[in-house]
């Protein structure tokens, strides 16, 4: 067993300012569990920027426009409070972030640089080149090293200890070692990102596989919004790897089959400049009308006219993912995209300091705390604005780090419960014991495929009573697997499968999530139900895990400054 | 183009193998595909003991650096379709300079030790912070941004010529991760780090071989920091140690020959009176001929007067 007084799982944005607010004053023994290296957390892959209101580029921002500009791109399902708190704190943040060593770009007189981007009416996102998100991921870690916290990397979080709503600790399982062992500590924070890997088609990284929530929703707390998930426009076609918005900013044509610049039949005026969820939604309906590229579901980027010097002056990665994932020139040919999983709006229910509650009067489960992409205070509500997110990661991590801190410095000494590690070790025993026929790989795609095709971009009725079906069935076939490596060194298999189980929980969570809520808004688009519908509709969904799967609640949204209008740009 | 790829791939499980060897897959090629697509298909549809890293597939978490044919790469954002052009088959070995864990995966313990010797965080004035930002100007930013962008993958060091021979080395990542808070306008520590990249194993350890600028999947450049560190170093009139010796003496020695003497560069810049420092050098020196890198005897090339006259021209143009 080992001790520590805050344990965060995840080292991504979130978890890193966790762990280190935690132990700013040097008075807990706090520990970062993660299941990748930290500066491998996906964390790093962000490109655009990090959304603040301190008005270097333009004086007249300030948090209360950020904070507008927030809720109505969430279609007024955020939490308004949330946002403020989000909003308000983002300068601290920031300029704390700059005093660690942060690279960012910079204007002429010295001060940070802000750009604008998709549905901010200010540019207010500072920026390193197009590698923001690698840039604080490493700045941060580089003050980890410096605060000698410490890191158990390559341990893999199963289970999270809940006896009578207080949390007692982790069980993690060592990679390197293939050793289960149980984590006691007084607050637990879960910083575990996103979880679009449930979709075939994703800018997310393998290891976005959701895993927190389901350990979580498998612990008894419910899981909020799962059905709102962003698609983003330009995924590459076949992997979802993300072609940045500045190609369709630096004027890219998007072409169906007949080469038609289709965005002038859903937005005239913008066209291929339209907010992300516009463009998605025309994209799938081409590809979904049959004018795909060659019938396939893509449609083409293309760049050609902008000439060879403009492409590598201004798009040189555009150039290089082409190539280097397509094996295609985009000088001389179009680039084949498709709309691609991008952002996960659902998470584990928080309140302002981070602690996670399980319903509408506010329930506590002592000691746990969530942050980041894995959470849902709803700041992003129905769809996040880009470049909120970093943000989010940075400002709610270290909220959570900070109340962490305070409780674990109050909480009594609990003796642990005798059974903590009694059902990690079942599931770990179970698995690397299982000779049945059905591949992982194979349940894997099939889920992703299916997820994509009817609880995708858009959805209906049908849709998703089918993918209910398929989850039913592939959590089924789940228990007749089987694994080849019984190996105790980095077994890599037994990971992907414990993956795989978590993706198959919550999977089932977003497609009835989706299939009840009979509206349209931001992200969660219904074809048998195109409106959005505040009458019924305006509150958070709720999904407690039960015998025969998830029972649901809703709860209502914080409303503080800005009633519901209608979402226009 | 065939309809199957062969991958070679290193195999090797300490709990079951007394030592490494290959195995061979088929791999149904599609084109556009790369070699961790590859090694994916193999892992999901044939041997689920297949064993690597990888995450973002898309070259920016640095999980995923093996050895291709020879030279270390990022497997995700390389085409298969690029290998082979040049081979037949795909050959995949885990890094180099690297204890291997277990197949392609590597213990990069040693890649975290030696950036934990570098102070790889900013040291600034702490005490007179600025409510704001530091000011930098967008030249100074300039200055660090390309050394920034590592993605600490480590497929520097698995081909660097000078870590092969002397473990010492800290390394072309480590060393650029230095240049990047050495050289931050921010900095209030640069004589300090300058001073101790200039011990043993620092800047002037670095053979010149340009294999990391080479292999680098990012803008990095490694190589390129060392010789910003070590101008930084000599502008600032440092330090008088075996490096500075070394860069002076390694001009000398090349305008004699026209060929750098690997035999006497050492006794020059050690000294012939520092014994202890000799004695040190003698393994890295015998390694290195063992290794073919240092002929016993030191050949001349033709037009020596030729280089020697372009030497001149350069220095007077300085
Ligand atoms: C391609 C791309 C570009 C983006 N660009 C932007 C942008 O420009 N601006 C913006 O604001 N947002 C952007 N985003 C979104 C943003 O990057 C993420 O929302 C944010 O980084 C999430 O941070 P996080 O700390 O919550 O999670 P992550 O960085 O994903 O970290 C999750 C951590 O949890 C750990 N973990 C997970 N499960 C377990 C387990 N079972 N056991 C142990 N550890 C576990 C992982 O090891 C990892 O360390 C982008 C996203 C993508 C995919
Ligand atoms: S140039 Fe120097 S640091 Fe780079 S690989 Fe060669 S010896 Fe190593
Ligand atoms: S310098 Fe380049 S090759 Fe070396 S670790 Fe960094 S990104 Fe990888
Ligand atoms: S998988 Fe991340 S760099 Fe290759």
């Amino acid at each position: 067993m080992r001790v520590h007084d805050v344990v965060v799982v995840g080292s991504g944005l979130a978890g890193m300012e966790a762990a280190l607010r935690a132990s700013q004053d040097g008075e807990l023994d706090v520990a970062i569990v993660s299941k990748v290296f930290p500066t491998r957390s996906h964390s790093g892959a962000a490109q655009g920027g990090i959304a603040c209101a301190i008005g270097n580029q333009d004086p007249e921002d300030n948090w209360e426009v950020h904070m507008f500009d927030t809720v109505k791109g969430g279609d007024y399902l955020v939490d308004q409070d949330a946002a403020e708190l989000m909003c308000k704190k983002a300068p601290e943040i920031i300029y704390e972030l700059e005093h660690m060593g942060l690279v960012f770009n910079r204007l002429p007189d010295g001060r940070m640089a802000q750009r604008s981007f998709g549905g901010h009416s200010k540019p207010r996102a500072c920026f390193a080149a197009d590698w923001t998100g690698h840039a604080i991921l490493h700045t941060l870690f580089e003050i980890v090293l410096k605060r000698k916290v410490k890191v158990y990397s390559e341990w893999y979080v199963t289970s999270l200890i809940v006896r009578d709503h207080t949390c007692h600790g982790v069980v993690a399982y060592d990679i390197m070692r293939g050793a289960l062992e149980v984590f006691k500590a007084r607050a637990v924070i879960f910083c575990t990102g996103g979880y679009g890997r449930a979709y075939k088609i994703t800018s997310n990284a393998h290891a976005n596989t959701g895993d927190g929530l389901s350990i979580a929703y498998r612990a008894g707390i419910p899981l909020e919004d799962m059905e709102f998930v962003q698609f983003h426009p330009t995924g590459l076609y076949g992997s979802g790897i993300l072609l940045t918005e500045g190609a369709r900013g630096e004027g890219a044509y998007l072409l169906n089959n007949d080469g038609e610049r289709f965005m002038k039949k859903y937005a005239p005026e913008r066209m291929e400049l339209g907010p992300r969820d516009i463009v998605a939604r025309a994209e799938q309906q081409e590809i979904d009308e049959g004018r795909g590229i060659n019938g396939k579901t893509c449609v083409n980027v293309d760049i050609r006219h902008l000439g060879k010097e403009r492409i590598m002056e201004r798009l040189p990665q555009v150039r290089d993912l082409a190539w280097d994932f397509l094996g295609l020139d985009c000088f001389s040919e179009c680039i084949p995209i498709q709309p691609t999983a991008h952002y996960s709006m659902g998470g584990i229910p928080v309140n302002l300091d981070c602690e996670c509650v399980i319903d509408d009067k506010g329930t506590k489960i002592d000691g746990f705390y969530a942050a980041g992409e894995c959470s849902c205070v709803s700041v992003h509500g129905a769809n996040r604005l880009g470049t909120n997110s970093l943000l989010e990661a940075c400002a709610m991590g270290a909220i959570a780090g900070t109340s962490a801190a305070k409780y674990a410095k109050s909480a009594p000494d609990l003796s642990l419960p005798d059974d903590a590690d009694v059902e990690a070790k079942r599931e770990i025993d179970w698995l690397l014991n299982a000779r049945g026929s059905v591949k992982i790989a194979d349940l894997g795609d099939e889920l992703q495929r299916t997820m994509m095709d009817d609880c995708g971009v858009f959805r209906t009725e049908a849709q998703l009573k089918r993918q209910y079906d398929v989850v039913k069935n592939l959590q089924q076939r789940f228990q007749s697997i089987g694994l080849s490596d019984r190996s105790k060194t980095f077994n890599t298999e037994l990971l992907g499968a414990l993956e795989l189980s978590h993706l198959l929980d919550f999977a089932e969570v977003i497609v009835l999530g989706a299939l009840n809520r009979t509206e349209s808004r931001g992200g969660h688009s219904r074809k048998d139900h195109p409106k959005r519908d505040d009458a019924n509709w305006l509150k958070h969904t709720l999904a407690y895990k039960d015998v025969d799967g998830p029972r649901f609640a809703y709860k209502p949204v914080t409303i503080t400054r800005f009633q519901p209008q209608e979402r226009k740009y | 183009m065939a309809e199957h790829t062969t991958f070679k791939v290193f195999r090797y499980n300490p709990e079951t193998d007394s030592k490494p060897y290959f195995q061979s897959y088929q791999v149904p090629l599609q084109g556009g595909k790369t070699v961790l697509d590859g090694l994916n298909e193999i892992k999901g549809q044939q041997d689920g003991t297949l064993t690597y890293r990888m995450s973002c597939r898309s070259a920016i978490c640095g999980s995923c650096g093996m050895v291709v044919n020879g030279h270390s790469k990022l497997v995700c954002r390389l085409q298969i379709a690029e290998v082979l052009k040049n081979f037949d088959e795909v050959v995949i070995e885990p890094m180099r300079n690297f204890e291997v864990i277990r197949d392609l995966v590597v213990n990069m313990d040693r890649f975290w030790d030696k950036m934990d010797k570098v102070t790889p965080w900013l040291v600034a004035d702490e005490e007179n912070v600025p409510a704001t930002e530091r000011l930098q100007s967008p030249a100074d930013f300039n200055v660090i941004r390309d050394a920034s962008s590592c993605i600490m993958c480590g497929v520097c060091l698995s081909d660097c010529t000078s870590l092969e021979v002397d473990s010492n080395f800290l390394g072309p990542a480590a060393l650029a991760k230095a240049f990047r808070m050495a050289a931050d306008s921010r900095s209030v520590d640069r004589e300090e780090r300058l001073l101790e990249l200039s011990k043993e194993g620092g800047v002037w350890d670095c053979a010149r071989c340009y294999e990391c600028v080479q292999v680098c999947p990012k803008y990095v450049a490694p190589m390129e920091t060392i010789m910003k560190l070590r101008e930084m170093t000599l502008k600032a009139d440092l330090v008088d140690n075996r490096g500075t010796r070394h860069v002076e003496h390694f001009t000398e020695l090349v305008l004699d020959s026209g060929i750098l003497d690997e035999r006497r560069l050492p006794m020059k810049t050690v000294g012939l009176t520092d014994l202890k420092g000799m004695l040190h050098m003698a393994p890295t020196g015998l390694r290195m001929m063992l290794k073919g890198k240092m002929p016993l005897i030191h050949p001349h090339i033709k037009d020596v007067d030729e280089l020697q006259r372009i030497a001149h021209k350069v220095e007077e143009s300085k």
